[in-house]
């Protein structure tokens, strides 16, 4: 199967601390692929610098064979990625609606399907679509941002801790959209603390520690690997 | 003998003797509104006090009367809010935009710089001899407004200064750039995300915010016949502390704050202390600001994280 994402030695580092050293990883098409590890590894510093908001110190990013490392967020976004941001934010001061527009906002075709579809997947933005996103609960805007990655029309979507501060109810209704809209044909790279529910989730997982890829496999053999269940499954708590 | 006040009649009374400075205080106070949004807006998308404001209201004067010397009032007025609005684009490209990711500190001077350069560019152009601003036909004719006379101008600006805002206000609110600002003004990563060309986006804030301070200045200037290189610094001064009395990064809190303190600072003249209407102005700002720090219509404090 072809890699729809193919990161090679990427480099990423604030100032003169490398936050990410050398790591590589493939995201073949129609798979999740996820990235797990401690705070401060360097997973949300990987998924910023794929889509633009940090500019790479050196390493190749391709996105279905094209180059796109070091180009801007908005020209990257174009070619059918995005990302989740951590700690969802959603725009507070819109209402759920104008989320979801602004979240298509580079197309310029009809939204109508799309609205559909995100209002299929999630019944209750469309009941909220005319309040404000502020006003919605913490798993309401998960679901929120979830859509409004969903309207640019994405082959692929980057998810940052989708699980972040959300009830485990909730957290188990995130999971199984992930796997809903990895069924309807998405790519979907995951970065999770919650290790047990993106392993489970995933085809294929990397684990990274302190700015490096220490371990990979697929799903099933992370989560039965002992070294993994010492350092993440043990405690899903995190801090 | 008890005589029963009649409070109809005093009103009245009150009324008709001020008419001329409320008339002259809602005009001021739309001239104001035109400067002050665009110091909120600005304000409300990079949180920076652009100081160069005023200067650039100014600066509309001058190209005005520059203007107007060769050419017909038809092409003039077209050709100044061109100008100005390029001014002020160009401005947000040289002086602010390679300070994108600069401490907020670094920005406002910059600002201050460009404010002072604008000045010094006047004085040399002018010799800082004040300039005379042309009568525009139609809006400098007197007329009769409740047995005042006044100039055209005074009764246009409020209602020019509304129908712009509520323009504004509608673009903000409804069209597809407006959201993008809206997002913009709270978070430049997640609008980034979207697919929003932040540079776009602020600069479209520089030309909406110059378009209005040269339409201010021409409705401004046809009141008060000179200009000089510091002429924008007190309007542009008042239409700052407008724009934080309203709750600055608010639209409406600037346009509101404008027209109340253009209106309070024309009765304090009338009243005959001309001389205390500028400390008025900032005796206000400092009452409100105690009783309601944000301002009458702002934000609870959401710093931009």
């Amino acid at each position: 199967m072809s890699n729809i994402l193919e990161v090679k030695d990427l480099n990423v580092s604030y100032g003169g601390i490398k936050a990410v050293k050398n790591i590589s990883f493939q995201v073949p098409k129609g798979e999740v692929v996820t990235l797990i590890g401690a705070n401060g590894a360097g997973k949300s510093s990987t998924l910023r610098s794929i889509v633009g908001l940090v500019k790479p110190a050196s390493g190749s990013i391709l996105l279905d064979g094209e180059e796109i490392a070091g180009k801007a967020p908005e020209q990257i976004v174009s070619k059918g990625i995005t990302l989740v941001p951590e700690g969802r934010r959603v725009f507070a001061d819109l209402t759920v609606l104008e989320n979801l527009k602004i979240g298509a906002y580079m197309r310029k075709d009809s939204l109508e399907d799309d609205l559909n579809w995100c209002y299929d997947l999630f019944p209750r933005l469309k009941e909220r679509h005319w309040q404000l996103a502020g006003t919605l609960s913490g798993g309401e805007q998960q679901m929120l941002a979830i859509a409004r990655a969903l309207m640019s029309r994405p082959e692929i979507i980057m998810m940052d801790e989708p699980s972040l501060g959300l009830a485990p109810i909730v957290v188990r209704g995130v999971f199984d959209i992930i796997r809903e809209i990895n069924r309807q044909g998405k790519t979907i790279l995951l970065v999770e603390q919650n290790a047990n529910m993106a392993l489970h989730a995933a085809n294929h997982g990397y684990v990274m520690e302190t700015g490096r890829i220490t371990l990979s496999g697929t799903g099933e053999e992370l989560a039965a690997n002992e070294s993994v269940k010492a350092a993440y499954l043990g405690k899903q708590r995190k801090n | 003998m008890l005589r029963i006040p009649d409070l109809g009649r005093d009103f009245m009374e009150w009324f008709s003797k001020n008419l001329p400075y409320l008339l002259a205080g809602v005009s001021v106070g739309g001239q104001y509104a035109l400067i002050a949004i665009g110091y909120t807006m600005v304000y409300g998308i990079l949180r920076l006090i652009n100081f160069a404001h005023g200067d650039i209201f100014m600066i509309a004067g001058l190209i005005m009367i520059y203007a107007s010397a060769s050419m017909p009032m038809y092409v003039s007025i077209p050709l100044v809010l061109i100008a100005t609005v390029i001014l002020g684009f160009l401005i947000e490209r040289v002086a602010y935009k390679p300070l994108r990711s600069a401490p907020r500190m670094s920005v406002m001077i910059s600002a201050i710089g460009v404010s002072y350069l604008l000045q010094n560019l006047a004085l040399y152009i002018t010799g800082g001899l004040a300039q005379q601003y042309p009568a525009i036909p139609w809006i400098s004719d007197t007329i009769q407004v409740f047995g005042a006379s006044t100039k055209r101008v005074t009764v246009i600006t409020p209602v020019l200064t509304i129908v712009l805002v509520i323009i504004l206000v509608a673009l903000i609110k409804y069209t597809k750039i407006g959201m993008a600002m809206r997002a913009a003004a709270k978070d430049f990563e997640t609008s980034q995300l979207m697919g929003i060309k932040i540079n776009s986006v602020i600069s479209m804030t520089f030309i909406i915010g110059s378009f209005l301070a040269a339409v201010g200045s021409l409705l401004f200037f046809t009141n008060y016949t000179g200009v000089t290189p510091t002429v924008g610094a007190m309007p542009g001064l008042k239409a700052f502390v407008a724009a934080v009395f309203g709750g600055i990064g608010s639209i409406p809190g600037a346009v509101i704050g404008a027209f109340i303190i253009g209106i309070c600072e024309n009765i304090i003249k009338g009243m005959g202390w001309t001389t205390f209407s500028d400390a008025f102005t900032f005796a206000l700002l400092i009452i409100v600001l105690i009783a309601k720090p944000t301002g009458l219509f702002g934000e609870k404090a959401t710093d931009k994280v």
